[in-house]
């Protein structure tokens, strides 16, 4: 059985994925609206995790919070599962199925075969929708690739019951009630959207948001001393690699932020955060000049203790960037 | 960003005739969306990591031959995981893994167990028995 469902490429899996199942009920949203209104930019290191021998750090919200943030604040009812057993987890995904409800799916993205080999790691908060099955294979629409793939029965447990940090379990969602298009609070739920952003950009804790950011830029500096310059190349290359992993990342986060902030301008006749997008794609354009002087870094091994200091003392000037960026978006909307 | 300086470099998206979506800006300063086949910056931190993996299991393939650690270290390597996701695939303790890794304690390993292992390698018991090191 094949649902007529239509995939849409978007730039991160989680948005795509919101999108894509809004758009199939008849609900026309933007993957940058999803993103703002559910909050999903943010900047956090985090200390005792290790991520393939690196430091975590994330650019995005916990998995899933986009979403149920996003749900909550213009209305949706989502329903979520998850499950201790296998045999209930695809049973239940096959009854989805055969009610013609294309769901979308959490899976590790290891056991995604469709995927080029260099981005198949154990990260487990990938995002897919499943919209049909034709023998033993399900159709797959995965937002980060432009066509539409599959996995056959073993894979898609496999993908669904990947272990490690963010274990899916096997965890499938989908919308079961909508308001009528008229009743979406869209004006409230943009604010609301954009105040959670700036509270949690500039948060008064260590790990997160700003602070979070000079936290960081403090430990480059650090690293080839304590660890050698293998393991700070290392590290530095994991944090650009977490920071541009497969349509995600800092640079692309913050862009899809600032088209949010463009179509929130008009929504909300509201001339600050047309000039705030512009202000925020600079900032973006910032990240990649980093991401691009840290792979200046990590490309050759030979590189001296001083030209970590330059890196690091670009992370701080971007601290402060996003520092008065997020105060000036608080006052903007309020 | 704007749309006509989206890096259009080589990547492993090639190998699966793909490119991204990424977001940026017209002539006019308005958000479009639009496509990349792939930014080097990217590429080289993702080569650099698959090569780190490949050194690691390596030099781990080099101890399971010197009989300082067990086979089990090097698949885990080979897959890609840490000692907290190999646990997790096969259900135990963290620190139960790490106690397989000693070649002693690996021997007298039971073959339930060792067979959990084997699952989460994708390979055969027997192949993990044997411990021939092979890369696929």
């Amino acid at each position: 059985m094949k649902i007529d469902f239509k995939h849409h490429q978007s730039a991160h899996c989680e948005n795509g994925v919101v999108s894509n199942l809004m758009k199939h009920n008849g609900l026309n949203i933007s993957e940058p609206m999803i993103f703002g209104i559910g909050s999903g930019l943010i900047y956090c290191y985090i200390p005792f995790l290790k991520v393939n021998h690196g430091p975590a750090v994330t650019y995005r919200v916990m998995p899933g919070l986009i979403f149920k943030r996003f749900a909550k604040r213009i209305g949706v009812t989502f329903k979520r599962e998850k499950f201790k057993s296998v045999a209930k987890a695809k049973q239940r995904l096959d009854e989805n199925l055969k009610n013609n409800n294309p769901v979308g799916l959490q899976v590790g993205i290891y056991h995604l075969l469709y995927l080029p080999d260099h981005y198949r790691f154990h990260f487990n908060a990938h995002n897919i929708v499943v919209y049909g099955k034709e023998g033993n294979n399900y159709l797959v629409s995965d937002p980060v690739i432009e066509t539409v793939a599959t996995l056959d029965e073993k894979q898609m447990e496999k993908a669904r019951f990947a272990k490690g940090p963010f274990a899916p379990n096997g965890q499938i969602y989908y919308p079961i009630s909508f308001p009528k298009e008229s009743d979406i609070p869209y004006k409230e739920a943009i604010v609301k959207g954009i105040k959670q952003t700036c509270r949690d950009m500039l948060a008064p804790i260590p790990i997160v948001g700003v602070k979070g950011i000079r936290m960081v830029a403090k430990l480059i500096k650090k690293w080839p001393k304590k660890k050698g310059i293998k393991v700070a190349n290392h590290y530095l290359g994991q944090i650009v690699r977490m920071q541009e992993e497969i349509g995600t990342g800092g640079g692309g986060f913050r862009y899809i932020f600032a088209a949010f902030l463009q179509e929130s301008s008009a929504i909300l006749n509201n001339e600050k955060l047309m000039e705030l997008s512009k202000e925020m794609t600079v900032i973006g354009d910032l990240w990649r000049d980093f991401a691009l002087e840290a792979s200046r870094l990590y490309k050759n091994r030979k590189a001296t203790t001083g030209s970590y200091d330059k890196v690091s003392e670009m992370l701080f000037e971007l601290a402060d960037k996003e520092e008065v960026f997020f105060k000036t978006l608080k006052k903007a909307i309020k | 960003m704007k749309a006509n300086e989206v890096p259009q470099d080589k990547s492993s998206l090639d190998s699966i005739n793909q490119k991204e979506l990424c977001y940026a800006t017209d002539e006019s300063g308005n958000y479009i969306t639009t496509k990349s086949s792939g930014w080097t910056p990217k590429t080289i931190a993702l080569n650099n990591a698959i090569e780190d993996i490949k050194e690691r299991a390596e030099e781990a393939k080099q101890r399971v031959l010197n009989n300082e650690t067990s086979p089990i270290e090097y698949y885990m390597e080979l897959n890609r995981m840490d000692v907290t996701i190999l646990a997790g695939y096969v259900g135990i303790w963290p620190f139960r893994v790490k106690r397989h890794f000693n070649p002693k304690r690996f021997k007298k390993l039971s073959d339930k167990l060792l067979q959990k292992y084997a699952d989460a390698f994708n390979i055969s018991l027997k192949q993990l028995k044997q411990g021939d090191l092979n890369e696929d």
